[in-house]
């Protein structure tokens, strides 16, 4: 992960925890287009819904979680299309210790992709390295539903994911989403040895000297 | 304007089809032989014929953009002279707006003629490709009416439309109407993109298309335009891919072609060149909407923006009027935040430029050009997708080269209201977290000098500020002079205001604009200044060595009174010159020879091929 990388702006006003420890954590989202990545990654960023267009390139946001005895500040990483691209997955997904595979739940084939998905998923992840949650989205969108919950739940029980079902439209369970990740990602892997690094507000020196040799997390 | 990468191909284009006939495009070939659809065309020759009245006068190129007020008194005489003798010799043109109608009618009938005579050489074959084209037509029951095809055949338009209209029922007349269509489709007859109706509702009228297009190049031929009443639809091929512009605008076939190459550089910007051509090396009938699924908002927008910014058109950047400390400061914080491989810096609000820093060697190497700027403001005026987040997406600039990608960093400084929108380029892919550090660089100088206020309260300018009564509105374009040398080609124009406030009299002085500029760019004719009295208004426009500008006035304004409020305008702009335009483009030095890494080194010509990128868009 870069070095010198400083926060988002709602990170600012996070004066009052400064004795504890931040943690980043990279959350990469994944899915066929059309199933709510970017809503939800900016449900989960600033709460809020809009009708955006498609997404271009890879779009980064931040949002900071505090648990109990630690500060989680998440980098959430949405791309646009590339469930075209399964062999370039691994370059977005790399060093993530979240990732999110979202299906719609009024739209069956979201959901057999995300099985798909999965399958890329499993070969690229050291098991335990990750926590993968399935998320059935739009779930206002109950009367058209094509994949029941159980179904969701099954799929989840038997790959060993974590399940939710949450709407980024009405806002439903989208915080408890983000609280359960930042719960199981620190359980998971933050107690790992170096599982999590701690994230610094770094001041601004020097930008010509890059660390050439820090793992960029970049998601191109 | 000779030096235009659109002209360059342009003229590639001419290369292709048939290298002797500069002068006799090979379309008047195949629009003789289209006539048998009964359509009309007016092709160059034919203004050439009645050339007695050419005006070759040079006169015009003696009044220099900086003169002082006293040279432009001076100057003003032969100037009027000149004026007077275009009128005697035809170039009055006292008519009302459907003047392009005049002239077509009065020159198809000589035109077909003419042509027919020019051109000998396959009538046999072109007569196929118009029977082709009717029973392929029939055959698929599109409304074919007589012996017209349905496109040509279109009702004429009654407004511009500024909507998507993906969802639309391509069987309608509203379809029919719009003022101007653009199709895309691969040269094994894929469709890639409909501005109006979906590809695929529209597959077999690009089916036609595609036919007429294959036909004529097996003849080593290559079909440009075909001219009817109503109606001008121009082909346009870019390697594998095919661009088709029905319209009826009345614009000429030059502009159409030029919109329809921007087309094709925005599909290029987001795939690149060499991964175009790549694809369909490998597979003919690859679909590229797969690649393009999501970005034809990118493309519906620039479309829109082609019909109502004068940008395009003049090839040149428009950018915000600034208090020149203001840029000044702008820049400087530009300046100052800057990271290895960092090549661009560019502040924009309400997609207008405010300023651009350059890496000092890139720039050394090449200038940007106004294109690649109208591909950038596009694509982050086109997606709200920027609104969110920091963005980091590959891009290419064609101009600058067609084959390899630039990373993008976008994001606005002022959100929500998302107005003030800073874009970083970069040659390293790796570079986000580094550039996205440059970004709290920015902002935070920007808090410190409170420039996100300052820019709020920046606005355009009135006509009114000229002080000239009757003149209403007017779009000035500087040639390159020393100073400004591989500069930013830039133009300046006020707000349309009164009597052009709604968004069809905007259209229609546009329109005048694009009529005047086809005009003075004829190439058969090309002429230094045309006065053109229309109906509810009146018209100059005038070509020098320094600069391009066009100018509308009140109706009954006369020609001295122009002349003298010509003379006015050009004191005005040079005064407020600092104002108006991006002076000297700041510039930063980022690394030590980047322009050598993103202009075609090996290295980056293989991100094009890397899928990596591709799968981002
Ligand atoms: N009804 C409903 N629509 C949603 C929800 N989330 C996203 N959408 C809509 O689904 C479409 C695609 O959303 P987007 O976030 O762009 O999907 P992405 O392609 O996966 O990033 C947009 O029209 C959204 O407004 C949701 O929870 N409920
Ligand atoms: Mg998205």
């Amino acid at each position: 992960m870069g070095e010198n990388l400083r926060g988002g702006a709602q990170l600012q006003n996070d004066t009052l925890r400064k004795s504890l420890r931040t943690l980043k954590v990279k959350l990469v989202l994944l899915g066929s287009s059309g199933v709510g990545k970017s809503s939800l990654a900016l449900r989960f960023s600033k709460d809020e819904f809009r009708r955006t267009s498609p997404t271009v390139g890879c779009a980064y946001l931040t949002r900071v979680v505090h648990l109990r005895n630690v500060t989680l500040r998440l980098e959430i990483w949405d791309t646009a299309g590339q469930e075209k691209y399964h062999s370039v997955t691994p370059l977005y997904y790399r060093g993530a210790q979240a990732a999110l595979l979202v299906y719609d739940i009024s739209k069956r084939e979201t959901f057999i992709r995300a099985q798909v998905w999965l399958k890329e998923l499993e070969k690229q992840y050291i098991p335990g390295s990750t926590v993968i949650w399935l998320v059935g989205n739009k779930g206002d969108l109950a009367t058209h539903r094509q994949v029941s919950v159980e179904e969701g739940q099954s799929l989840a029980n038997d790959r060993g994911l974590f399940f939710t079902e949450a709407s980024a439209l009405s806002g439903d369970q989208i915080n408890e989403l983000l609280l359960a990740i930042a719960h199981r990602v620190y359980e998971c892997i933050g107690v790992q040895q170096e599982g999590l690094s701690e994230w610094k507000e770094t001041p601004l020196v020097d930008l010509r000297n890059r660390d050439k040799s820090s793992r960029l997390a970049s998601c191109c | 304007m000779e030096r235009d990468n659109h002209q360059e191909g342009e003229a590639e284009g001419v290369r292709i089809c048939d290298p002797p006939s500069e002068s006799n495009p090979p379309a008047d070939t195949l629009a003789t032989s289209l006539s048998l659809l009964g359509n009309h065309m007016f092709p160059d020759p034919v203004e050439r014929n009645d050339g007695t009245a050419v005006n070759k006068d040079e006169s015009a190129d003696s009044l220099p953009s900086d003169v002082t007020a006293e040279e432009e008194s001076l100057d003003t005489e032969p100037h009027l002279n000149q004026v007077t003798k275009l009128d005697t010799e035809e170039e009055e043109e006292t008519e009302n707006s459907d003047c392009q109608d005049n002239v077509s009618t009065q020159l198809s009938d000589t035109g077909t003629e003419d042509a027919a005579i020019d051109n000998d050489q396959g009538d046999s074959g072109e007569f196929v490709v118009t029977m082709l084209a009717k029973a392929k037509l029939e055959e698929q029951g599109i409304g074919v009416k007589g012996r017209s095809s349905p496109l040509l055949e279109a009702g004429t338009p009654e407004s511009p439309a500024f909507m998507s209209h993906r969802d639309e029922d391509v069987t309608a007349d509203s379809w029919r109407q719009h003022r101007k269509h653009v199709f895309v489709l691969s040269e094994a007859g894929k469709p890639i993109y409909s501005r109006y109706g979906s590809e695929e509702a529209l597959s077999s009228t690009m089916g036609v298309m595609m036919a007429l297009v294959s036909f004529v190049q097996s003849g080593d031929n290559i079909i440009r335009s075909v001219y009817s009443e109503k109606h001008t639809v121009v082909f346009l091929q870019k390697g594998p891919l095919v661009l088709v512009c029905v319209s009826s605008s009345r614009q000429s076939e030059r502009q159409l072609r030029g919109e329809l190459l921007y087309v094709y550089y925005q599909i290029i910007s987001m795939l690149t060149q060499a991964s175009i051509s790549r694809i369909f090396e490998h597979k003919k009938n690859y679909d590229l909407r797969r690649l393009l699924a999501g970005s034809e908002k990118i493309l519906d927008g620039l479309l829109n923006l082609v019909d109502s910014d004068p940008s395009f058109l003049l090839e040149a950047v428009h950018c915000l009027p600034l208090a020149s400390s203001l840029r000044d400061s702008l820049s400087q914080i530009l300046q100052k935040a800057i990271t290895p491989n960092l090549v661009f810096s560019i502040l924009i609000a309400r997609n207008q430029l405010l300023t651009i820093v350059q890496e000092k060697t890139v720039i050394e190497d090449t200038r940007l050009e106004p294109a690649d700027v109208h591909l950038l403001l596009n694509l982050i005026g086109a997606s709200s997708a920027f609104q969110a987040g920091e963005i980091w997406t590959p891009i290419c600039l064609p101009l600058f080269n067609p084959d390899c990608y630039f990373y993008a960093y976008i994001s606005y400084l002022d959100p929500p209201e998302c107005t003030v929108c800073l874009l970083l380029l970069s040659t390293d892919k790796e570079a986000f977290y580094a550039v996205a550090d440059c970004k709290r660089k920015i902002e935070e100088a920007m808090v410190a000098q409170n420039s996100l206020s300052l820019i709020a309260k920046v606005q355009s300018y009135s006509v009114s500020q000229v002080g000239v009564s009757d003149l209403r509105h007017f779009m000035y374009k500087p040639f390159d002079v020393p100073d400004n040398y591989r500069q930013l080609t830039q133009f300046t124009s006020p707000e349309m205001e009164a009597p052009y406030g709604s968004e069809e009299e905007k259209m229609r002085l546009l329109d005048l604009y694009r009529y005047m500029h086809s005009r003075i760019h004829s190439t058969s004719r090309p002429l230094k200044l045309i006065y053109h009295v229309a109906e509810r208004e009146t018209l100059l426009a005038w070509v020098t060595s320094k600069f391009e500008l066009y100018t509308c006035f009140s109706p009954l304004v006369t020609k001295a009174c122009a002349i003298t409020a010509i003379t006015k305008l050009l004191r005005w702009i040079k005064k407020e010159e600092d104002r108006l335009f991006i002076r000297y483009p700041p510039k930063y030095s980022t690394t030590p020879n980047p322009s050598k890494s993103s202009r075609g080194g090996k290295s980056d010509q293989q991100d094009s091929t890397d899928n990596g990128f591709l799968s981002l868009l």
